[in-house]
């Protein structure tokens, strides 16, 4: 097996094709781990992991947490709610009080766009970027491409569409880096207050008609509207978006061919998807889920076995 | 770098048919039994023995698994190659049965150590056994050793003991290398 070409996971800029297969691959010796009656491995007993969550998180928390556990890792959780960060510390006195205590790994969520980037030049210690602001969301993207990969064999040629709000999205950006780099063509689709403005210089088609997207596409990967990042109004209302955005079974069933439906979550059921689509055989929301346990075991066994 | 033939195909052979009937003496229909290939190399001695049982002595309903133990390993992280895994395919329980680990060589008896404990994410088994075609004796790192051993070798740290199949070298050879 050969090596990541990197000692942190910033993003999916970062990182080459090769290192996107040996994560795929590590993976799936992973998925079959956790598949065992007994799920653990005891890889990491020598390593402590610091996951550090400036930002709210439900989902990608407990999937970074369960899979340093499956790894026998050390895991210590900070949350910026309740720690000395309001009280005017700085993120790099923070990281290096909590390095002080010993740690190898560091997990990190952040509001701002590039904190992993400028940690990674300032501590001595692997990174992984569990999202920052509207930059990077590496493990999503890796983990909606490993999806694609299980449900459609392959994700080289692949049309794959991202619905929704993709001026606030980490999601959609580190997706479309990750997909380009195996060779999937790649849309947005969405309110154009919502599509930044220089989206087309990133090779990706743009479109504002969702049922000519989802025509065009094999998957759609639905997004939330990140209402908690607008300040300002960009679309008239939740109903209108809905309306014109919205997902519904009956949109599906009158597609000339059956397409993936992703979602990174959390839904907003009834609003850019309805129950009954999330809930049908088309939706691969929950294989993403269990996906996002491999693939972050793979990507923290890797980089664990460059710290030397 | 020299290399000398230890053991030719047709002794190969022999020693399987061997190692097959000593495992049916204490085995005898293999109800409880289960056969494991410690992967990647011990695989190819697993299936032999495997077919030769089934093939030869009529053995029915055998259970073969082939467990990966790269994530138990005791040299993570200390070894200068990266670690590569394989896969693990045990479709059965292993809970109170009897298992046979089979391997090519064994050497420091560590990768045995490491596939004591993966085994175990597959349930507690009643017994463990270790079937090996090579013992390099006089070489171990931990009290381990084989309850069915192909063949006993001398060989010292600095040579190096290759087992070739005729399905991933073309032939069946085992080779000592200076």
């Amino acid at each position: 097996m050969s090596e990541l070409s990197v000692n942190h996971l910033l993003g999916i800029k970062y990182i080459n094709e090769k290192d996107i297969q040996l994560i795929f691959e590590t993976a799936d010796h992973f998925k079959e781990v956790i598949n065992r009656p007994i799920k653990k491995v005891p890889s990491l007993r020598d390593i402590t992991i610091a996951n550090l969550f400036f930002e709210n998180s439900t989902r990608t928390r407990l999937s970074f947490e369960l899979a340093e556990k499956r790894l026998s890792a050390d895991v210590v959780n900070f949350s910026a709610a309740s720690s000395s960060v309001k009280k005017g510390e700085t993120l790099i006195d923070t990281v290096n009080n909590i390095l002080a205590m010993k740690v190898d790994m560091v997990v990190m969520r952040h509001p701002n766009p590039g904190a992993g980037v400028f940690l990674s030049k300032h501590i001595n210690a692997s990174i992984v970027n569990a999202g920052d602001g509207a930059h990077e969301h590496p493990t999503q993207a890796l983990l909606d491409s490993y999806s694609i990969r299980e449900r459609l064999g392959d994700v080289a040629g692949k049309k794959v569409v991202i619905v929704g709000d993709i001026l606030h999205s980490r999601v959609a950006l580190s997706n479309i880096y990750a997909l380009q780099l195996q060779g999937a063509e790649v849309m947005v689709c969405g309110p154009k207050t919502l599509i930044p403005k220089y989206i087309e210089s990133l090779g990706v088609k743009v479109e504002t008609n969702l049922k000519k997207a989802l025509e065009w596409c094999d998957v759609a990967n639905m997004l939330r509207v990140q209402n908690e990042r607008m300040e300002i109004s960009y679309f008239p209302s939740t109903r209108e978006y809905t309306q014109q955005y919205g997902v519904t079974k009956s949109l599906l069933n009158n597609l000339s061919k059956e397409i993936v439906i992703m979602h990174p979550g959390p839904i907003n059921r009834g609003v850019e998807i309805t129950s009954e689509v999330a809930d049908s055989n088309q939706a691969i929301i929950l294989d993403q889920v269990q996906n996002g346990v491999a693939i972050r075991m793979a990507v923290i066994y890797l980089l664990a076995s460059k710290i030397k | 770098m020299s290399q000398k033939v230890l053991l030719t195909g047709k002794e190969v052979n022999i020693i399987l048919h061997r190692l097959a009937c000593q495992l049916i003496e204490n085995h005898t229909h293999f109800k409880e039994t289960v056969l494991v290939g410690l992967q990647p190399r011990g695989s190819f001695v697993a299936e032999r023995l495997k077919q030769i049982l089934i093939e030869k002595y009529g053995i029915e309903n055998l259970k073969l698994g082939l467990l990966d133990i790269t994530f138990f390993r005791d040299d993570f992280r200390r070894s200068s190659q990266p670690l590569e895994a394989n896969k693990t395919t045990i479709d059965f329980v292993v809970e109170d049965k009897r298992v046979v680990f089979i391997d090519d060589v064994l050497y420091t008896g560590r990768s045995i150590r490491a596939a004591l404990t993966a085994i175990q994410s597959f349930g507690r088994p009643a017994e463990v056994e270790l079937l090996t075609l090579i013992d390099r004796r006089f070489s171990r790192h931990l009290p381990i050793q084989p309850n069915y051993r192909g063949r006993q070798v001398d060989a010292i740290n600095e040579e190096r003991v290759k087992v070739n199949w005729k399905e991933n070298a073309g032939e069946d050879v085992v080779y000592l290398i200076k």
